[in-house]
């Protein structure tokens, strides 16, 4: 666990390494994030901070959360997580948090966001069944198939997978590169896809898997693509 | 392509001074390749039957036919291992995508793509480009005719 911000998908393209190598890279903007409130054991009983971005009219937000905003002397925000953290009494409410600050090129980072609704799907799309042959005198193409047994147990298992709602849900991708942090453009460069479609809301926060040896070793090995990154110009 | 990637053009998008070539051209491809610390430069020479994607993104598919056997690569556009791209033929096409040519094979297939000749085609470039001053010149003399009737009418 540790300090992560907030942020926005842009899109998808690619990036070239000086040898030539492409990188796949999902851009993700990173509006100015502040910090809310921090939470503290003597009072919360824990140790958090709360994070939020994107500026909000006072229209848009209810009075007790534009009293929330005051009261720690923040501007309204229309965005808020929290982030567990062991060393709050290093952060000030109120203060900017930048995505160069907490990572930096070549770290690992998990992304959490809300996949793509795809409303009521059935189960070859929800749970990758197979399906039944198209053609040659079938008439049954892509139903469930069987979902249990006879008289025992004469009922259906818990947890059978059939059809239903799909997607719109949290998802963690976990284990991405930052390849690039653009300060001025405020734009971070990840390796690999993202959850949600293009404008979505996203959670970039430290990898929570990456102190593990498989981690590490993926870390080292893609290293030489971040040092290798063909640049061309600096910011205009 | 949404306006923040296309921010992106400014840090990662190379200079490459390739000749302005189009689908339906034939080209020679100057790929760099790397076997082990060893570096070549292989052509590859065939016709472009699909340009796509913008900014770094951009891709070009090249066609060639090799003992009645067809290959097709795809080059990024913006690959820095592309040493330069020449222009053997320019043809004239009436598709962006040439997929067709998959189906045909050998002569049927050269036949399909009219070729235009060098200075047949920087003829066809010049006359665009003096009908295009042409425009320009009368659409700038209409403006000052407005504006002088304008003032008069002042």
């Amino acid at each position: 666990m540790g300090i992560g911000l907030i942020g926005k998908k842009a899109g998808m393209t690619r990036v070239f390494t000086a040898d030539g190598i492409a990188i796949p890279v999902t851009v993700v903007e990173v509006p100015e994030n502040y910090i809310v409130q921090i939470k503290t054991l003597e009072k919360d009983g824990y140790t958090a901070l709360q994070i939020g971005a994107v500026e909000a009219k006072e229209k848009h937000l209810t009075k007790p959360l534009i009293g929330h905003f005051k009261k720690h002397g923040v501007k309204l925000l229309k965005y808020l997580r929290e982030f567990k953290v062991e060393n709050p009494q290093e952060f000030k409410e109120g203060q900017e948090i930048k995505p160069e600050d907490i990572f930096s090129s070549g770290d690992l980072v998990d992304v959490v966001g809300t996949s793509k609704g795809r409303g009521f799907a059935g189960t070859m799309k929800r749970w990758d069944f197979s399906g039944f042959p198209k053609s040659h005198g079938h008439r049954y193409h892509r139903a469930v198939g069987a979902i249990g047994n006879r008289s025992d147990p004469g009922r259906i298992w818990k947890g059978k997978k059939m059809p239903g709602h799909y997607g719109a849900e949290k998802i963690r991708v976990q284990s991405l590169l930052v390849v690039d942090i653009l300060v001025e453009e405020k734009i971070l460069l990840l390796k690999g896809s993202v959850p949600g479609p293009n404008g979505g809301l996203l959670v970039i926060e430290k990898s929570t898997i990456g102190y593990r040896k498989k981690q590490q070793l993926k870390q080292k090995k893609l290293k030489s693509l971040v040092e290798n990154l063909l640049k061309v110009g600096e910011a205009s | 392509m949404s306006r923040i990637l296309e921010k992106l053009n400014n840090r990662y998008l190379p200079k490459k001074d390739y000749p302005n070539f189009k689908v339906g051209d034939t080209v020679k491809v100057y790929y760099r390749i790397k076997e082990g610390d060893r570096e070549r430069i292989q052509p590859f020479e065939g016709v472009v039957i699909r340009i796509r994607g913008s900014g770094t993104d951009k891709t070009f598919t090249v066609r060639k036919e090799s003992y009645g056997v067809g290959i097709e690569r795809i080059f990024p556009y913006y690959s820095p291992n592309i040493e330069k791209i020449e222009i053997t033929k320019i043809g004239k096409v009436r598709r962006a995508k040439l997929y067709f040519l998959r189906n045909l094979k050998g002569k049927v297939a050269q036949r399909k793509i009219k070729e235009i000749k060098k200075w047949e085609y920087e003829a066809m470039q010049k006359r665009k480009e003096e009908a295009r001053k042409e425009k320009e010149k009368a659409l700038q003399e209409a403006t000052q005719d407005t504006e002088t009737s304008a003032n008069l009418n002042d």
